[in-house]
C-alpha cells in the first residue's frame, strides 16, 4: 500500500503544481489544496501507517504497547490541515478581492499594472 | 616597529574624524611624524648594517597562523626611509599646495594612513597582514586619488585604480594561501628559506601567476598600466608620494621580496624579463610624446617601474643591487621632479609644456631643484642617478644570452628617460617667457625648498656614495641576496665600455631633447589605436558583464509569479536529479508494501479521478466538487490507517474549505479562455517530474525507516503523566501545549486577515 500511496502523493504533487502554474485565479486556489492535501498524505505516509491499531490507550491499560499507529506524525498533520486550512482561506479571500476591487482575473496581469505605476 | 604603524593610523584616524575643529592649522606640525619616523628608523641603522634584523611579534589570530609580526631588514629599511622622508617632504608641501583647502584635514588624515599602511606593507613579515596592509594602500589611494571628488574624471581614475590594483590583490591572497599551504606557514622569512619545498611543488606555477597579478597590477605594469597615468587626476602631493616613490613600487617589492625564492624557476626570470622589457619601452616612448608634464612623469614612472620588474627577472646578485640603488634613486628624483611640477602648475596655472617658458627668471630656487632631479634622472656625474644608471648598465650587460639585446633596449629607453626627464626640469624654465602665461611670482617657500633637499640629497648621495652603500645597500643585498657584488659604486671607473656607453647616452638624449619640439599632434595619433588599448578592453569588459546580468535579472525576475514557481521548481528538480544520480543505492523491497484491500484501491481510484477532473474540468463548480471528493478520499485513507482524529479533523476541515469556496464562487472570475499549449506541455512536464522526484524521495525514506525513540516517549507516558488516553490528543493539548495555543493564534491572525479584507470591501462600498 505504501508504494501506492507514494504513487498518489506524487500524482497531487504534480496536479497541485501544474495548478498553481496557471493564469486563472480560481485555478490557483484549487492547486493550493490540492498541494495541501498532498503535503498532508506525504507526512502521514512517512510515519508509517499502521492498519487497526489507533494511538489509544485501552480501557485497562496505562501505556501504548504491541503494535500501534505513531501518534507524533498524527499530531503534526493535525496541526498542519488546520494551518493550511488558515492559509487557504486567507489566499481565496486575497484572491477574490484582487477581483471584485482589482479586476484582476489573469495573474500576469498583476505584474502589467505594476509596470504601469 | 607596531608603535610607528599606530601611531599613522591613530593620526590618521583624529584627522578624519576631527578634522572639521583643526581647520588646517596644524598642517605644518604633522610633517613632524614622518620625520620623527625617518629619524627613528634611521636610527635603527646602524645595528642593521652590521648584520642585525628587528624582528617583533604581536600575536593577533595565532590559530589560523596570522600573527601581526614585523620584520625590519635591509630590503625593507630602504622602502621605510623612502615612505618616512619622502613623506616629510610631501607633507611639508601639501601643507602649502592645499593651503585653504576645505578638506584638507581629510586629505591628511587619508595620506596618514596610507603611510601607515606603506609602512605595514614592507614591515609585514606575514603573508596575511601583508595582503591587508597591500589592500589597505590600494584604499587610501582610491580616496586620494578621488580626492576632487567634484571632479568626475577623478572619480573615475580612482575607481579604475581601485579595481586594477584591488583585483591583482585578490590574485595575490590565492597565491598567498597556496604559499601557506606549501609551506605550513605564513611567516615570509620562513617562507624564503622553503627554495626546495617551493620547486617541488605542483601549485608553484600558479603561486608565481598569482604573485605576478598581485606586483603588475600595483607597480603598474603593462597591460595593466593604464591605471596610473589616470591617477594623475589627483592632487600632485599625491601623485608624487603614491604613484611614484612609493606605492607603485610595492608590487617591485614583493617581487623583490620573494626572488629569492623564485629565482630560476619555471617561468619566473623569463616572464618579469619580458613583462618589464614591454613596459619601459611603452613607457619610454608614451612620455615624451605626452604634453601634460604630468603624463610625461607618470610614463616615465611606468618605464622606471618596467626597468626595476626587469632588474628582478635578471636575478643576479649585480641586477639586485643595481635595483636595491635605482630604487632610491628614482624615488629621490621622481619625487623631486612631481614637486616642481606641481610649482609649475601653481605659479602659471597649467602644466602644458608648450605654454610653459621662461620660469627661471621668476623662480631660481626652484630651476636649481629641477636641474638637480634633471641630472639625477638623466645619469650625469656626480648624481646618485649616475651611479644607478652605471649599475644598471653593467647588470644588463652581465645577464647571459640576452644581455646585448636588452642593453640596446635599455640604452634606448634611458635616451627617451633622458630626453622626458629635460623636458619636465629644464625645458619650462628656458627661453623667453611667454606672455599667454601670466606668472604668479609669489611662491611660498615650502614649495621650493622640499624639492630642492630632494635634489641635494641625491646629489649628496652621488658624492659621497660610500656611506649608503656600506650602510644601507649593500646591507640589504645581504639581507636579500646573500650574495657580494664585484661592481659597485664608483665615482671615476676608468673609460671603459661602460663609461662610453653611459655619455652616449647622455649625447644623445641632450641631441633628441634640443630637436625634439613637443607637441598636440601626437596625442591625436594615439586614439587611432583606441581599440587596442587594455583600458578599452577592461571597459568593454564591465559593458559586457552589466549587460549580461541585466539580460539575466530580465529573465529571472520579470516579475511574473507563474515565473518565479517554475524557475525555482526547475532548478529544485535540477539539483536533487544531480543528488539522486550520484547519492541512492537503496534497493526496494516491494512485497511487503504492495498488498491493498479493495476498499483501498476503490478510494484511491476515486481520488485519481477526482484529481484528474479537478485540474481538467471547465466548469468551476466540478472542479470545486471533485475538491471536496479528494478531501473526503483523504479522510477515509486516515480512517483505514488508525488515525480517527486526523479523519475528523480533515472531514470538518475539508467541509469548510468547500462551503467558503462555494460561497466564493460567484464572487470569482470564470476561468479564462486563453490556451497556449506550448506553455501547458511546459508546465505538465515540470509538474510531473517534480510529482515523480517526490515519489522516489517518500519512497526511499519508508525504506531508510525512522527513530521512534520520541514516539515511543509520548506513547508509555500519556496516560501515565498526562492522564489521557488519546495520545495524539495529549501531545496537541499537554505535551506540546504551547505550540498548539501558537497555532491557534497562527489561525486567529489569519482569520483577521480575512475578515479586515472583507471590511475593506464594505468601506469601499460604503464610500461610494
Amino acid at each position: 500500500m505504501e508504494v501506492i500511496l507514494a504513487i498518489i502523493v506524487g500524482f497531487m504533487y504534480a496536479a497541485g503544481i501544474y495548478l498553481i502554474l496557471r493564469r486563472s485565479l480560481v485555478k490557483l486556489i484549487i492547486g493550493l489544496i490540492i498541494l495541501g492535501n498532498g503535503v498532508n498524505l506525504l507526512l502521514f505516509l512517512l510515519g508509517g501507517i499502521t492498519k487497526g491499531h489507533p494511538p489509544v490507550i485501552g480501557e485497562s491499560e496505562t501505556f501504548l504497547a504491541g503494535v500501534y499507529a505513531d501518534p507524533l506524525p498524527q499530531a503534526l498533520i493535525l496541526t498542519a490541515i488546520i494551518i493550511i486550512f488558515g492559509l487557504q482561506s486567507f489566499a481565496m479571500i486575497f484572491l477574490q478581492q484582487e477581483y471584485v476591487q482589482g479586476g484582476v482575473e489573469d495573474l500576469d496581469s498583476i505584474k502589467e499594472e505594476e509596470e504601469e505605476k | 616597529m607596531l608603535t610607528a604603524i599606530v601611531l599613522c593610523f591613530a593620526f590618521a584616524l583624529v584627522f578624519t574624524l576631527f578634522g572639521k575643529h583643526l581647520r588646517g592649522r596644524i598642517t605644518y606640525l604633522t610633517s613632524l611624524l614622518p620625520l620623527s619616523l625617518f629619524i627613528y628608523f634611521l636610527g635603527l641603522q646602524n645595528s642593521l648594517s652590521s648584520g642585525g634584523e628587528f624582528l617583533s611579534i604581536y600575536p593577533w589570530i595565532s590559530s589560523l597562523g596570522i600573527d601581526l609580526s614585523f620584520r625590519l631588514d635591509g630590503l625593507s629599511q630602504i622602502f621605510t626611509l623612502i615612505i618616512t622622508g619622502i613623506g616629510f617632504t610631501v607633507f611639508l608641501y601639501a601643507a602649502e599646495y592645499l593651503r585653504g583647502h576645505p578638506f584638507l584635514d581629510r586629505f591628511y588624515g587619508y595620506l596618514l594612513m596610507f603611510m601607515g599602511s606603506m609602512l605595514g606593507l614592507v614591515l609585514s613579515d606575514n603573508l596575511i597582514t601583508l595582503f591587508i596592509f597591500w589592500e589597505l594602500t590600494s584604499i587610501s589611494s582610491f580616496f586620494l586619488i578621488g580626492f576632487n571628488h567634484r571632479d568626475q574624471k577623478a572619480r573615475k581614475a580612482a575607481l579604475t585604480a581601485l579595481v586594477i590594483t584591488g583585483g591583482g590583490g585578490l590574485f595575490m591572497l590565492l597565491g598567498f594561501v597556496l604559499m601557506g599551504m606549501v609551506a605550513g606557514t605564513y611567516s615570509i622569512s620562513e617562507i624564503v628559506l622553503m627554495k626546495s619545498l617551493f620547486s617541488d611543488s605542483i601549485y608553484l606555477g600558479l603561486i608565481v601567476l598569482a604573485l605576478f597579478a598581485g606586483a603588475f597590477t600595483k607597480s603598474a605594469q603593462f597591460p595593466f598600466h593604464f591605471w596610473l597615468p589616470d591617477a594623475m587626476r589627483a592632487p600632485t602631493p599625491i601623485s608624487t608620494y603614491l604613484h611614484s616613490a612609493t606605492m607603485v613600487k610595492a608590487g617591485v617589492y614583493l617581487l623583490a621580496r620573494f626572488s629569492p625564492l623564485f629565482d630560476g624557476e619555471i617561468y619566473w626570470n623569463e616572464a618579469l624579463i619580458l613583462f618589464g622589457t614591454i613596459t619601459f619601452i611603452y613607457g619610454a616612448a608614451q612620455s615624451i610624446f605626452k604634453t601634460d608634464l604630468k603624463a610625461i612623469l607618470a610614463y616615465t614612472t611606468i618605464a622606471a617601474l618596467g626597468i626595476m620588474v626587469m632588474l628582478i627577472g635578471i636575478g643576479t646578485s649585480a641586477a639586485i643591487y643595481a635595483l636595491l640603488v635605482f630604487i632610491c634613486v628614482h624615488a629621490l628624483y621622481k619625487a623631486g621632479l612631481f614637486l616642481v611640477v606641481g610649482s609649475i602648475d601653481k605659479i602659471c596655472g597649467t602644466r602644458d609644456i608648450t605654454k610653459i617658458r621662461g620660469l627661471r627668471n621668476t623662480s631660481v630656487v626652484l630651476f636649481v631643484a629641477a636641474l638637480l632631479a634633471a641630472i639625477s634622472s638623466a645619469g650625469l656625474i656626480p648624481t646618485i642617478g649616475y651611479h644607478g644608471k652605471h649599475l644598471i648598465y653593467s647588470s644588463v650587460m652581465e645577464s647571459g644570452a640576452w644581455g646585448i639585446g636588452l642593453l640596446v633596449l635599455t640604452i634606448a629607453a634611458s635616451i627617451l628617460l633622458l630626453c622626458a626627464g629635460l623636458l619636465v626640469g629644464l625645458k619650462p624654465f628656458t627661453g623667453p617667457v611667454s606672455p599667454e602665461v601670466p606668472l604668479q611670482k609669489h611662491t611660498p617657500p615650502a614649495m621650493w625648498i622640499t624639492p630642492l633637499l630632494l635634489g641635494l640629497t641625491g646629489l649628496g648621495m652621488g658624492i659621497f656614495y660610500r656611506a649608503p652603500q656600506e650602510l644601507l645597500f649593500l646591507p640589504a643585498l645581504e639581507s636579500l641576496h646573500g650574495g657580494i657584488v664585484s661592481k659597485q659604486m664608483h665615482l671615476w671607473s676608468g673609460t671603459d665600455t661602460l663609461f662610453w656607453l653611459s655619455w652616449g647616452t647622455v649625447l644623445a638624449g641632450i641631441i633628441l631633447f634640443v630637436f625634439f619640439r613637443p607637441s598636440h599632434e601626437y596625442s591625436k595619433r594615439d586614439k587611432k589605436f583606441k581599440k587596442f588599448h587594455s583600458r578599452y578592453l577592461l571597459e568593454q569588459g564591465v559593458i559586457n558583464v552589466k549587460r549580461t546580468f541585466s539580460f539575466l535579472t530580465h529573465v529571472l525576475q520579470n516579475g511574473y509569479l507563474r515565473y518565479y514557481t517554475a524557475v525555482i521548481l526547475t532548478f529544485l528538480i535540477v539539483l536533487i536529479s544531480l543528488r539522486m544520480y550520484t547519492g541512492f543505492e537503496n534497493g526496494y523491497e516491494f512485497e511487503f508494501a504492495l498488498d491493498f484491500t479493495f476498499n483501498e484501491l476503490a478510494t484511491i481510484i476515486v481520488m485519481v479521478v477526482s484529481i484528474l477532473l479537478a485540474v481538467f474540468t471547465t466548469s468551476r463548480v466540478v472542479a470545486v466538487a471533485s475538491l471536496g471528493g479528494v478531501g473526503l478520499c483523504i479522510c477515509l485513507l486516515f480512517v483505514y490507517f488508525s488515525a480517527p482524529d486526523l479523519a475528523m479533523t480533515q472531514f470538518t476541515i475539508d467541509t469548510l474549505t468547500v462551503v467558503l469556496f462555494v460561497l466564493l464562487l460567484k464572487k470569482l472570475p470564470l476561468y479564462l479562455s486563453k490556451v497556449d499549449t506550448g506553455v501547458n506541455w511546459r508546465d505538465l512536464i515540470i509538474s510531473c517530474t517534480f510529482g515523480l522526484l517526490v515519489t522516489i524521495i517518500t519512497l526511499e525514506i519508508l525504506f531508510t525507516g525512522s527513530v521512534k525513540e520520541i514516539s515511543n516517549f509520548y506513547a508509555e507516558n500519556a496516560y501515565l503523566l498526562a492522564k489521557g488516553k488519546n495520545v495524539v490528543n495529549v501531545i496537541l493539548v499537554d505535551f506540546r501545549g504551547v505550540d498548539t495555543l501558537i497555532e491557534i493564534t497562527v489561525l486567529a491572525v489569519s482569520g483577521l486577515g480575512v475578515f479586515s479584507l472583507i471590511r475593506l470591501k464594505m468601506g469601499i462600498d460604503r464610500e461610494r
